[in-house]
């Protein structure tokens, strides 16, 4: 078994730099990894490219290093729920980069798997196809979307264990599996850390060889969005 | 009388289909799954990923884990399966979702749709549109006829950055049921009171109007 263990959060984010490239998991504020941003939103580190489907709110996921001006360059598919991202975008002081959010995971995936590129039809004859080649199959036109991959990626699960074996729990899996494939340095972050052997193999969703760094993060705030209920007749 | 939100949702419900798998957008789109017709048994896909989405949770069984596209807290009903955010592409690109209802801003008598972007204005994104869009067989989409200012949003060439070209199949407003034939903009059925003439005012493109044009039944 191969130790991926970190004593605490500092060893986690250890070589992190300014102007590096981070990948950061989850889908709105669902299986986000709370306690890497909170940790980075109080770095001296700047000029941060973030790849994540969305970018927080205000005051927290990754509208804390927004509020910073830690980030320089967002590469997102939707980033409707923050004020602080919309005001930065428009003012021209955050680079942004918004991407359909299929290609956004495949590109991760493609990222991790060594696929420096992929066909696909998803943004054909709109903006966001301008300057890339365009090939027919099937009588379909598709765009070449190229692979990411990011200096670190942090992401978030339900359970590891020592030897990194993930396990996400409902919808807060989302893009956390394929940006720990693409970081060259995968921070996973869990609420619960067991002793390898006590996970079952056959449940175990990204397997350790691509995660390099594990803790259990304090607490977990795990924030609603946007609460929706319905009432008991 | 023009349809109100609900109603949009309930008349485009009627194109449900027995034993289909579903992908429901955020806005109107998402009323759809109030009013399913009995007997039609639909899996509901949602590009977070969840496939078997359930209704909303009891007060005081929300699971931050748990949530839809529009991040609101769900429950999964049995049967129901999850997966990561490129598996749930792959079932939308690979034509495995049946249905798609989205959203508009703008639609054009091409079937282009534009639901993404105001340059200048707004900047939200165009999260799983695209990637929805440019893959599935069946597009429906859920939208008011015209803009607050009264101007249509059914037209000629959408003015709007659009999210993809000649794809939707049909539009379902607060006035009409149009199709989206290879000549244009078929009209197929009116909201209950609507004059034919209030709908091509209301409409910017051209009509395609054949016959007596019938109500809409809800």
């Amino acid at each position: 078994m191969i130790n991926k263990v970190v004593d605490n959060i500092e060893k986690a984010l250890e070589g992190v730099e300014s102007n590096m490239t981070f990948m950061v998991g989850g889908f709105g504020l669902s299986g986000i990894p709370e306690n890497a941003i909170a940790a980075l939103s109080k770095k001296e580190i700047f000029g941060l490219t973030c790849i994540s489907n969305n970018a927080g709110v205000d005051d927290f996921g990754l509208g804390l290093l927004l509020k910073r001006k830690q980030i320089k360059k967002m590469i997102s598919s939707y980033v409707g729920e923050n004020a602080e991202f919309e005001r930065q975008m428009l003012s021209g002081e955050l680079e942004v980069d918004l991407i359909p959010q299929g290609s956004l995971a495949e590109r991760c995936r493609a990222g991790g798997a060594g696929i420096p590129a992929f066909f696909t039809p998803a943004g054909y004859g709109t903006e966001i196809a301008e300057g890339k080649e365009v090939r027919e199959y099937n009588g379909k036109p598709h765009i070449l979307e190229s692979a990411l991959t990011a200096d670190f990626a942090f992401v978030k699960a339900w359970k590891g264990d020592t030897a990194g074996n993930l396990i996400y729990k409902g919808t807060a899996r989302n893009f956390n599996p394929l940006m720990a494939m693409a970081g060259k340095i995968t921070v996973a972050e869990v609420e619960e850390l067991v002793p390898a052997g006590e996970l079952d193999p056959n449940q175990i969703h990204t397997a350790g060889i691509f995660v390099q760094r594990i803790f259990q993060g304090e607490k977990y705030e795990k924030r609603i969005e946007q609460r929706t209920v319905r009432t008991k007749q | 009388m023009a349809l109100d939100k609900n109603q949009i949702a309930q008349r485009i419900a009627q194109e449900l289909q027995h034993n289909t798998y579903v992908n429901l957008g955020i806005g109107i789109p998402t009323l759809v799954a109030n009013y399913i017709p009995k007997g039609i048994d639909i899996e509901f896909q949602s590009e977070n990923g969840v496939l078997g989405m359930g209704p909303f949770p009891f007060e005081g069984e929300e699971d931050p884990d748990m949530i839809n596209a529009g991040k609101q807290t769900i429950t999964t009903m049995p049967g129901a399966a999850l997966f990561d955010s490129a598996t749930s592409f792959a079932m939308i690109r690979g034509q495995h979702v049946q249905l798609t209802v989205l959203g508009a801003m703008e639609v054009s008598e091409n079937g282009d749709i534009a639901n993404w972007k105001i340059p200048g204005k707004m900047v939200k994104g165009m999260g799983g549109a695209m990637d929805l869009v440019a893959s599935a067989d069946n597009i429906i989409v859920a939208m008011m006829h015209t803009n607050r200012a009264g101007g249509s949003k059914i037209l000629k060439q959408c003015t709007l950055p659009i999210t993809g070209v000649n794809c939707i199949k049909k539009v379902v407003t607060n006035l009409a049921v149009l199709e989206v034939t290879k000549d244009g903009f078929k009209l197929l059925e009116r909201a209950p009171g609507v004059s034919v003439d209030e709908i091509i005012t209301a409409t910017q493109a051209k009509l395609i109007i054949e016959g007596n044009i019938p109500e809409m039944q809800l």
